[in-house]
C-alpha cells in the first residue's frame, strides 16, 4: 500500500509525459493517492512505535543498501498532508498556456519524490527521493513562473543543491560513525547502534551541524532562507503550493527523524546556535514580512517566519514541543497551501498582487474572501485551527524546557521572544486581508468573478482538514506521540546510567514514558531540580 | 566450457582492423558504412568473449610476457569498458559520416569513410592494451598507440580549420607530454633498476632507495598522465581540440583516452603510495581541476566547449576517487561517465548537423525532437549529479571515500563544485525546455543511434537506482 501511494504520482507522471489526458489522469492519481493515504490512515494502529506496513528491496548488499518503505505516526501524517496538498494542487493547476503534460507532469514528480522521501526508511531513498523532487520545482518555476522567474529558478536550484550535498555528507558520515559491522543505512539499524551508544559524542556534534546547515537550507533557517520568498512568489500557485507546503517540511521531518533520536548529544551542544537562528525567523523575518508590499512575497516571507516555531519545539526537544512541531508542520502545509492557491487565483483574475492596487474583493469574491480568511486566521495560529494546537504545544515544551524557578533560562527568554512572533504574524496578515478584501472596492474589480464551484471542493479539503485536526488534535498526538516517546527516552538511559552528577548530587532522571503528554525537558539542568 | 586467454582479445581485434582495412581497399564500389556495421559486429562479439575470460592470479611472480601484462578482473573491466566505447562510437560515426563528405570536396561521398571506421579499432586496441599493462615500457608503447591514431582521428576533417588547430595542438602537446612520460620513465629507472611496477614498489619499500629521484620521476610521469585525463594544470589543450575535433572523436577522446589514463594513473601510483607526498600532491590538483573545470564552465555558449569543461571538471571528482585510491569508486564514476557523456554526445551529433554546436541552437529541442530532448535532459541531470541516475550514484561513492579519509578540503570544494555544476548543465535544459524556437523542423533519428540512445538512457537509469552488477563485477 505504501508503494502505490509512492509510485502512483510517479507512474501517472510519466503516463501523462507519454501521452494520457494530462488533467484527468493527474486529478485521477492525485485522489486515489489521497484515497490510498486515508486507508493508511484507517489501518494504522496507534499507539505502536514501530514502522508499519513495511516492505523491502535489497539493492546493494555491499552497502546494506535496501528499498525499504513503511509508515509511523510520524511519517504518516506527512504523507496524508503531502497527498491533500497534492489533490489541492492539481485541482487549482487549470488552464495551462503551454505543455501542459510537462506541467502534471512535474506537479506529480514533486508530490511522489516528498511521499517517496517521508515513506522511506531506508536514509539513501529518503534523500533521493527528495533530490528527485528538485528538478521539477526548477522547471515549474523557470518555465511556467511568473515575475522574476530565471533569476528565482536559478536561486533556488543552485541553493537547494548544495544544501541537498552538504545533507548527503551528513548521512555518509552518519553511515560511517557505526562501527562496520552495523553499518547501513536503514534508520532502524541506525537507531539501534545509537541506543547502544556507538555514535560517539564528537561525530554527534559534526554531524548535527552538517544537518543544521542542509536542513537550514532546505527549510529556509534564518540566515539561508533567502532563496524562498523570491521563489514562492514568481512560482506558479500549485508549485508554490507544493514546495511551501510538502516539500519544504522534507527538512524539518528530516531533523525529527534524525537528530532528534540519533544524535541527542550534537542536539545539546548546537542548542544556543539553533536557538539564536530560529529567533532569526521569527523576529527578523517576521519584521521583514511587515514591510512586504505584495502578497505573494508576503506570503513566501511568512512561510519562512512561520519555520521558526517549528524548529524552536525541534529545540526543545521534549515530548510536549516536538509533538507540537508535527502538529504545526501538518497545520502550517494545509495553511499556507490554502493561502497560495486564493492568492493564484487572484493574480490570474486580477493580474496584480501589490497591496495598493487590490482592496475591497471581499464584496466581489465572497467566497475566495472567506477562504483566505480561514488561511489568515490559521496563520496567525487562532483556536479552533490546528496550528493553534502546534503552536501553543511548542510554547508550553519550550518555556518548561530547564525551567528554573529563580531565572530564565535560554528557553524561557527564546519562548517570550517568539510569542512576540504571533503579534507580527497577526499584524501583517490581517493587514494583508484588510488590504486586499475590505475597503472600498475599485472600480476596474467590479467585474471580477468568484471561485468557480468546482474549485470549492479543494478548498473545502484544506479548510476541513485545518479545522478537524484543530478540534480533534489527540487523534493526532496519538499517532505521533509513541514514536517521540521512544526516541526520547532512548536518549536519556545513557544519561540516567551516571546518577551522580560532579558536585555530588544525586540526578534523578526524568521520567518519561508515563506521563504522557506531560511537558518535559531535556534534562539541562536536572542537577539543579533534583537539588531543590 | 572455453576458456579464452586475455591477450587473444586484443589479437582479435587487431585482425579485426586490418581486415576492414583491406577491405576497405580492395573492394572500392561497396558502401562504406557496412564496413562500420561489420566493426561493431566484430566487437561485440570480442565484448561477448571477454566475458569467458578468467582473471588471472597474482602479478607478484610473473616472468616473460606476463611481466608486461596483467589480466586480473580491473583490466579485463576496463577491456569491456573500451570495447563498449568504442562500439558507441563506431555508431555515431555512422551518424557523423554525412559531415565528413562535406569535408573531402572534389572527391567521391565515400573518400575517408573507411579509414574514418578503422581507426577507432586500433585506438581500441591500444586501450586493451593500456589498461593491461603494469610495466612502463608496455604502458608507453600502447600509449603510443592511443595516441597515434588520435593524432590522425581529432585532424581528419583537414579541410576545416579549427581541425587543423585543434590537430596541430593535440600533436605537439601529445608530443610533449610523451618526452616528459619517457623522461619520467628514465629517473625511475635510474633509481630502482627497474621497469616493472611490482617489483619498482619493492624497490621503493627499500630506505635505502634515493626517494626524492624516484618522487622527480613520478611528478614527470604524472605530467604525462595528466595531460590524458585532462588534469589542471595540463587541460590547455582540452577545449580548442573537443572544440575543433569531429564530435565523435571527441566522445571518444573524452570518455576512451580518459578512462583509460585513470587506469594507468592508478596503477603508476600503486607502488609511490609509500611516499606521503605523493597524496598531498594529488589532493593538489584534484582542488585545481574541481575549481577551474567547473569556474570555466559556467559562462560556456558552445556545447563542444561545455562539455569539453564538465569533462575536466569530472576529471577532479574521479581524482578524489584517486586521492582515496578507492578503485571501485573510480571505476564506477567512470562506467557512469561513459554512458551519461556518450548519451550527450550521441545527441550533440544529430543536433548539430540540423542546427549547430552552440547551447542556443538546443533552444526549443523539446519542441523539435521530444526524444532527443529527453535523452539530453537524463544525460545532463546525470552530470549534474540528480539522484536515481548513475552520475549520482558516482559523486555519491567519491564523496564517500572522501569523507571516510576525511580529506575535508577536497570535500568541500567538490560540494561547491557540484552546485556550479547544476548551473551550467540546467542551463542546456532551460534551453531545450523553455526558450521559444523559430523554427519548428523534426530532427531525423536513425534507428540504429536510437537503439543506442535508447540503451544509453536505460543504462544510466538502472545503474542509478541498481548498482550491484557493476559493483560485483569489480569484487576481487
Amino acid at each position: 500500500m505504501v508503494l502505490f501511494v509512492i509510485f502512483c504520482p510517479i507512474i501517472a507522471a510519466i503516463l501523462i509525459m507519454v501521452g494520457a489526458p494530462a488533467r484527468k489522469t493527474a486529478l485521477a492519481a492525485a485522489v486515489l493517492t489521497f484515497v490510498a493515504a486515508l486507508f493508511l490512515l484507517t489501518t494504522f494502529r496507534d499507539g505502536e512505535h514501530a514502522f508499519q506496513h513495511v516492505t523491502s528491496f535489497s539493492i546493494s548488499p555491499d552497502w546494506r543498501l535496501s528499498f525499504t518503505t513503511g509508515v509511523d505516526g510520524l511519517s504518516l501524517i506527512m504523507v496524508l498532508l503531502a497527498s491533500i496538498v497534492t489533490v489541492a494542487a492539481v485541482w487549482f493547476a487549470s488552464a495551462i498556456e503551454r505543455y501542459e503534460n510537462a506541467f502534471y507532469a512535474c506537479l506529480l514528480l514533486i508530490s511522489g519524490g516528498a511521499i517517496g522521501a517521508f515513506a522511506s526508511i531506508d536514509l539513501f531513498f529518503f534523500y533521493a527521493f527528495h533530490e528527485l523532487a528538485l528538478i521539477p520545482t526548477f522547471l515549474l518555476i523557470g518555465i511556467w513562473g511568473s515575475g522574476n522567474r530565471v533569476a528565482a529558478a536559478w536561486k533556488i536550484t543552485i541553493y537547494l543543491a548544495i544544501g541537498s550535498f552538504i545533507l548527503l555528507l551528513g548521512l555518509i558520515l552518519l553511515y560511517q560513525s557505526v562501527p562496520v559491522d552495523s553499518r547501513s543505512f536503514d534508520i532502524r539499524a541506525l537507531q539501534a547502534a545509537a541506543g547502544l551508544g556507538q555514535i560517539s559524542a564528537d561525530a554527534q556534534r559534526h554531524i548535527y551541524l552538517l544537518l543544521l546547515i542542509s536542513f537550514g537550507i532546505l527549510v529556509s533557517l534564518f540566515p539561508f532562507h533567502t532563496w524562498a520568498p523570491e521563489a514562492y512568489a514568481s512560482a506558479p500557485a500549485p508549485a508554490a503550493m507544493l514546495h511551501a507546503g510538502v516539500l519544504k517540511k522534507f527538512g524539518l521531518y528530516g531533523f525529527l527523524r534524525l537528530a532528534i533520536p540519533l544524535l541527542p548529544e550534537g542536539a545539546r551542544h548546537w542548542t544556543t546556535l539553533l536557538v539564536v537562528l530560529l529567533l532569526g525567523n521569527i523576529i527578523y523575518v517576521g519584521l521583514v514580512t511587515i514591510a512586504q508590499k505584495r502578497l505573494d512575497w508576503m506570503l513566501g516571507y511568512s512561510s519562512v517566519m512561520h519555520m521558526g516555531y517549528i524548529f524552536l519545539g525541534i529545540a526543545s526537544a521534549g515530548i510536549l514541543g516536538v509533538t507540537g512541531a508535527a502538529v504545526l508542520m501538518f497545520a502550517h502545509g494545509l495553511s499556507i497551501a490554502l493561502l497560495f492557491a486564493i492568492a493564484g487565483e487572484l493574480r490570474k483574475r486580477t493580474g496584480t498582487l501589490v497591496f495598493d492596487e487590490l482592496g475591497g474583493l471581499a464584496r466581489v469574491m465572497p467566497f475566495a474572501g472567506l477562504a483566505f480568511g480561514f488561511g489568515v486566521f490559521a496563520a496567525i495560529g487562532l483556536p479552533g485551527f490546528a496550528n493553534f494546537a502546534g503552536e501553543i504545544m511548542i510554547f508550553f515544551g519550550a518555556f518548561k524546557n530547564g525551567w528554573v524557578i529563580h531565572r530564565f533560562h535560554l528557553f524561557q527568554i527564546a519562548t517570550a521572544l517568539a510569542l512576540w512572533g504571533v503579534v507580527i504574524s497577526t499584524v501583517y496578515m490581517l493587514r494583508a486581508y484588510r488590504k486586499t478584501f475590505m475597503g472600498t472596492t475599485g472600480e476596474q474589480w467590479k467585474q471580477l468573478v468568484d471561485l468557480r464551484a468546482s474549485l470549492r471542493v479543494p478548498v473545502t479539503l484544506l479548510v476541513g482538514a485545518l479545522l478537524c485536526y484543530g478540534f480533534f488534535p489527540q487523534s493526532f498526538v496519538r499517532m505521533v506521540a509513541p514514536k517521540f516517546r521512544a526516541y526520547l527516552s532512548a536518549n536519556r538511559t545513557d544519561l540516567s546510567d551516571t546518577k551522580r552528577c560532579s558536585h555530588g548530587a544525586v540526578r534523578r532522571p526524568l521520567a518519561v514514558a508515563d506521563e504522557g503528554n506531560a511537558p518535559q525537558g531535556r534534562g539541562y539542568n536536572t542537577c539543579q531540580i533534583a537539588n531543590r | 566450457m572455453m576458456r579464452i586467454a586475455a591477450p587473444e582479445l586484443e589479437i582479435a581485434v587487431l585482425v579485426l582492423g586490418m581486415v576492414i582495412l583491406m577491405v576497405e581497399t580492395f573492394a572500392t564500389k561497396i558502401d562504406k558504412r557496412i564496413l562500420a556495421f561489420a566493426a561493431i559486429a566484430g566487437l561485440a562479439i570480442v565484448l561477448l568473449a571477454t566475458f569467458f575470460v578468467v582473471p588471472s592470479p597474482s602479478q607478484d611472480q610473473a616472468t616473460g610476457f606476463w611481466s608486461f601484462y596483467t589480466a586480473d578482473r580491473l583490466s579485463i573491466f576496463f577491456k569491456q569498458f573500451a570495447l563498449v566505447t568504442t562500439i558507441f562510437v563506431l555508431i555515431m560515426m555512422t551518424d557523423y559520416a554525412p559531415v565528413l563528405r562535406d569535408s573531402f570536396p572534389g572527391s567521391t561521398p565515400q573518400s575517408g569513410l573507411g579509414e574514418f571506421f578503422a581507426l577507432p579499432i586500433f585506438t581500441c586496441v591500444g586501450l586493451m592494451y593500456l589498461v593491461s599493462a603494469v610495466d612502463f615500457v608496455f604502458i608507453f608503447v600502447s600509449l603510443e598507440l592511443v595516441a597515434i591514431s588520435f593524432y590522425v582521428l581529432v585532424s581528419f576533417t583537414r579541410r576545416n580549420p579549427i581541425t587543423l588547430e585543434a590537430g596541430i595542438k593535440y600533436l605537439v602537446l601529445s608530443a610533449l607530454s610523451t618526452a616528459f612520460l619517457v623522461y619520467g620513465i628514465a629517473w625511475i629507472f635510474g633509481v630502482t633498476g627497474q621497469t616493472n611496477l611490482h617489483r619498482i614498489a619493492d624497490a621503493l619499500a627499500n630506505p635505502a632507495t634515493n626517494h626524492s629521484a624516484a618522487l622527480l620521476g613520478m611528478v614527470l610521469v604524472l605530467v604525462a598522465l595528466g595531460f590524458k585525463i585532462a588534469a589542471v594544470p595540463f587541460q590547455i589543450w582540452v577545449p580548442d581540440v573537443y572544440q575543433g575535433a569531429p564530435t565523435p572523436v571527441t566522445a571518444y577522446l573524452s570518455v576512451g583516452s580518459k578512462a583509460a589514463g585513470f587506469v594507468v594513473l592508478l596503477r603508476v601510483l600503486q607502488p609511490f603510495l609509500v611516499l606521503p607526498e605523493t597524496q598531498r600532491l594529488v589532493v593538489v590538483i584534484a582542488v585545481l581541476t574541481l575549481i577551474y573545470g567547473n569556474l570555466a564552465a559556467l559562462p560556456q555558449a558552445n556545447m563542444k566547449r561545455l562539455l569539453a569543461y564538465s569533462s575536466i571538471a569530472h576529471a577532479g571528482y574521479l581524482l578524489i576517487g584517486v586521492v582515496c585510491f578507492d578503485v571501485r569508486a573510480v571505476s564506477f564514476y567512470l562506467v557512469a561517465y561513459l554512458l551519461m557523456t556518450l548519451l550527450s554526445f550521441a545527441v550533440l551529433i544529430l543536433v548539430a548537423q540540423q542546427a549547430g554546436e552552440e547551447i542556443s541552437d538546443f533552444d526549443g529541442l523539446a519542441r523539435r525532437s521530444p526524444f532527443l530532448a529527453f535523452a539530453m535532459l537524463i544525460g545532463m541531470v546525470s552530470l549534474a549529479g540528480v539522484p536515481f541516475t548513475a552520475g549520482f550514484l558516482g559523486k555519491f561513492f567519491i564523496f564517500y571515500a572522501a569523507v571516510l579519509q576525511r580529506q575535508l578540503a577536497l570535500v568541500i570544494v567538490g560540494v561547491l563544485t557540484v552546485g556550479c555544476g547544476f548551473y551550467y548543465y540546467l542551463k542546456v535544459i532551460r534551453a531545450m525546455y523553455w526558450q521559444p524556437v523559430d523554427k519548428i523542423d523534426k530532427i531525423p533519428v536513425s534507428g540504429l543511434s536510437r537503439l543506442a540512445i535508447s540503451a544509453l538512457i536505460i543504462g544510466t537509469i538502472w545503474l542509478g537506482i541498481y548498482p550491484q552488477p557493476i559493483l560485483d563485477a569489480l569484487k576481487r
